[in-house]
């Protein structure tokens, strides 16, 4: 098994670096980040050689499996004690499928010293979603019809579950910013979500080691019933509000090493 | 690089000594170049202008097969996107193989470089080897096809030509053949063009386009992409839904898991006006019938992809206006440009 590792490099050290009409110690005073993201269900540890199997139990009491789990994480954000906020540029398309990171990765480094708070975006803010067109996005089929606003997705995460008759279905838990298309005019509301990792003090090179909960997706605060909601939950502006919900428990900073 | 070899070739052009071949650019699309990431050329076989050229004329020409009576382009005919209309392909003896040809074009956009419906060939260098000694198509040796090109009396300068050496071998024809594979680039579609803002569509064509693009309908965007990814396939292997028990395994017996039996490879839905019969095997004669498939006609299977829905009922059941749509704008993916056969031929 492979992990996602986000390695955060050079370019703040470079420009560090280059003010170089002061001898400053500043060459030194910064550090490499990574993200790694690891997998669980519960307390048990998910990786692709997991998939394809009905060996997942959900909240609801249904028999799952997964056979595709994809998401994007963004704005990788320090907040320091004192000073400016720094938020990272890029983001991550994670994919514990192919357990490949499909893009290029998040660029940067962190001076050293003490933060309040570390945060990331899961999936894209308003700004990111809507105002770029991503070439590595668009390459790995990411991207939300324009009939539900355009854009990209946040999660895909697929598979197969025992419905309550016994019959073998299919499931695609894809989350994108809920769109109600009933009206005249669409109405959208806001599902991505911050995640915060709270604050630490930075003075080495950092992983920073975050578990997804995939079982909380279907648990808290709303059980989820794969019966009724199993798929075409793109477009259902109420499903999306649901997964917003239970996404915020899902994320948890295990250790930082 | 490219300084090294300067410095490294001092002869004239005299047929005998080294050559340095034209290095020559892939043309990429606009709309390739806006939306998604850049061709995958390998780097120990660029592009160059007589490495086209010589793979263009070992793709046409029979000298390949054992009894000079079949090339690449019999099975992968310019009219037909470079597929063969066939169901099943005529190999050299007559003898057939169970799947269906291949249409080749944005080959070089394949990121993964999992060729051939089951993703068993590497890369396109690596599939070139296959075909001519296959007893289903070529049935030739690559000696005895070697020793044909170096007898003949053009062969051999072309290939000092494009790979700057003499020399005839194996992986010589195999990479001029893919590089010229490589330019066999589809972009000019109406869709394309629409999306250039050159043309309009009609009516039923958009309709099409929205049922393709909505979840609750057609829903194949998820496979086949859509207005931001102008490959019309993800290239990644599922079983749509064809059959319940498989006669054959696709990507199950390349990989050897049980998990994978069944899955094929999405093709790019461009060209299909011209790349009939569909399907790895061939199996529906007609877009209806492959509409109708996704439509009412799902197989349920331990492998089926989640994204086929309501598979008790064989599908979501398509309205006929919306069916009727979906291949109207099915159609309006297909490049009439690219089967010039003027063009394409040597
Ligand atoms: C007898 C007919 C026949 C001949 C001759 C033939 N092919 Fe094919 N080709 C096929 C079939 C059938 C497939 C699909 C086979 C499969 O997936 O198992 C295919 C697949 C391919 C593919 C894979 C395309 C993709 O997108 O994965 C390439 C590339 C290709 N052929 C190139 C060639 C070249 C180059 C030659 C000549 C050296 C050639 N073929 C000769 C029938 C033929
Ligand atoms: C889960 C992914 C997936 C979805 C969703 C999907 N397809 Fe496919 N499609 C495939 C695969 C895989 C194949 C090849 C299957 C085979 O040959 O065994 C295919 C084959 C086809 C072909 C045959 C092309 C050829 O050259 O043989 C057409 C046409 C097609 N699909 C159209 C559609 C349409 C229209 C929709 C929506 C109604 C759709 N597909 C939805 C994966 C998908």
């Amino acid at each position: 098994m492979k992990t996602h590792t986000l390695l955060i490099l050079a370019l703040l050290s470079i420009a560090l670096a280059c003010n170089d009409d002061e001898t400053s110690p500043q060459t030194t005073s910064s550090s490499t980040i990574t993200f790694n993201m690891e997998h669980t269900w519960d307390d048990t540890t998910v990786s692709s050689n997991d998939f394809n199997t009905l060996k997942f139990a959900n909240a609801n009491g249904e028999t799952m499996s997964i056979t595709k789990l994809r998401y994007l994480i963004s704005n990788i954000t320090f907040t320091p004690t004192n000073g400016e906020t720094i938020t990272l540029e890029g983001y991550e398309l994670i994919d514990l499928t192919n357990n490949t990171n499909l893009n290029t990765g998040i660029l940067g480094r962190i001076p050293n010293g003490t933060y309040s708070n570390i945060s990331f975006t899961f999936g894209f803010n308003n700004a990111d979603n809507y105002n770029n067109n991503y070439q590595d996005l668009n390459s790995a089929l990411w991207n939300v019809p324009g009939l539900l606003g355009g854009g990209y997705h946040y999660m895909q995460l697929e598979g197969k579950f025992i419905d309550n008759t016994t019959t073998e279905k299919g499931y695609a838990y894809h989350a994108i910013r809920a769109v109600d298309n009933s009206g005249d005019t669409q109405k959208f509301e806001d599902t991505f979500f911050t995640v915060n990792l709270g604050s630490t003090t930075i003075s080495k090179d950092t992983t920073f080691n975050i578990a997804m909960n995939i079982a909380e997706w279907f648990k808290t605060p709303n059980t989820w019933d794969l019966n009724v909601l199993n798929t075409m939950l793109m477009p259902n502006f109420d499903a999306q509000l649901l997964m917003f919900q239970n996404g915020q428990n899902v994320f948890n900073l295990k250790s930082i090493d | 690089m490219a300084v090294i070899i300067c410095t490294s070739c001092t002869t004239t052009d005299d047929g005998i000594g080294d050559y340095i071949p034209t290095p020559s650019r892939l043309e990429v699309p606009t709309l390739f170049e806006e939306n998604i990431i850049p061709p995958i050329i390998p780097s120990s076989n660029l592009q160059t202008e007589e490495g086209v050229a010589l793979g263009k004329l070992l793709f046409f020409d029979p000298i390949l097969s054992s009894n000079n009576t079949l090339a690449c382009a019999d099975c992968h005919a310019t009219a037909n996107a470079f597929t063969d209309p066939d169901r099943f392909s005529d190999g050299i003896d007559g003898r057939r193989g169970t799947r269906n040809a291949m249409p080749l074009f944005n080959l070089a956009w394949n990121y993964n470089e999992r060729f051939l419906w089951d993703g068993s060939a590497f890369s396109l260098e690596q599939q070139a080897f296959a075909p001519v000694t296959n007893p289903i198509e070529m049935n030739s040796t690559w000696q005895a096809v070697v020793d044909k090109l170096k007898q003949d009396t053009t062969y051999p300068e072309l290939f000092r030509k494009a790979f700057g050496t003499a020399g005839i071998d194996s992986i010589r024809v195999t990479k001029a053949i893919a590089q010229f594979e490589r330019t066999l680039i589809s972009s000019n579609s109406k869709f394309d063009q629409f999306l250039r803002g050159q043309t309009t569509l009609t009516p039923q064509e958009l309709n099409g386009f929205d049922v393709f693009m909505d979840e609750a309908r057609g829903d194949c965007f998820h496979c086949h992409g859509s207005d931001k990814n102008p490959l019309w396939t993800d290239n990644a292997f599922h079983n749509n839904g064809l059959d319940t028990t498989f006669k054959d395994l696709g990507l199950g017996a390349v990989t050897g898991d049980p998990a994978d039996n069944g899955k094929f490879r999405s093709p790019s839905l461009r060209n299909l006006a011209f790349t009939a019969p569909y399907m790895h095997d061939g199996r529906f004669n007609t877009l209806d019938e492959v509409i109708n498939h996704y439509s009412d006609g799902l197989k349920p299977s331990s492998t089926i992809d989640p994204l086929m829905k309501k598979v008790a009922l064989g599908g979501v059941g398509l309205s006929p206006t919306d069916k009727a749509d979906l291949k109207a704008f099915l159609l309006s993916l297909s490049d009439f440009n690219f089967t010039n056969a003027s063009k394409s031929q040597p």
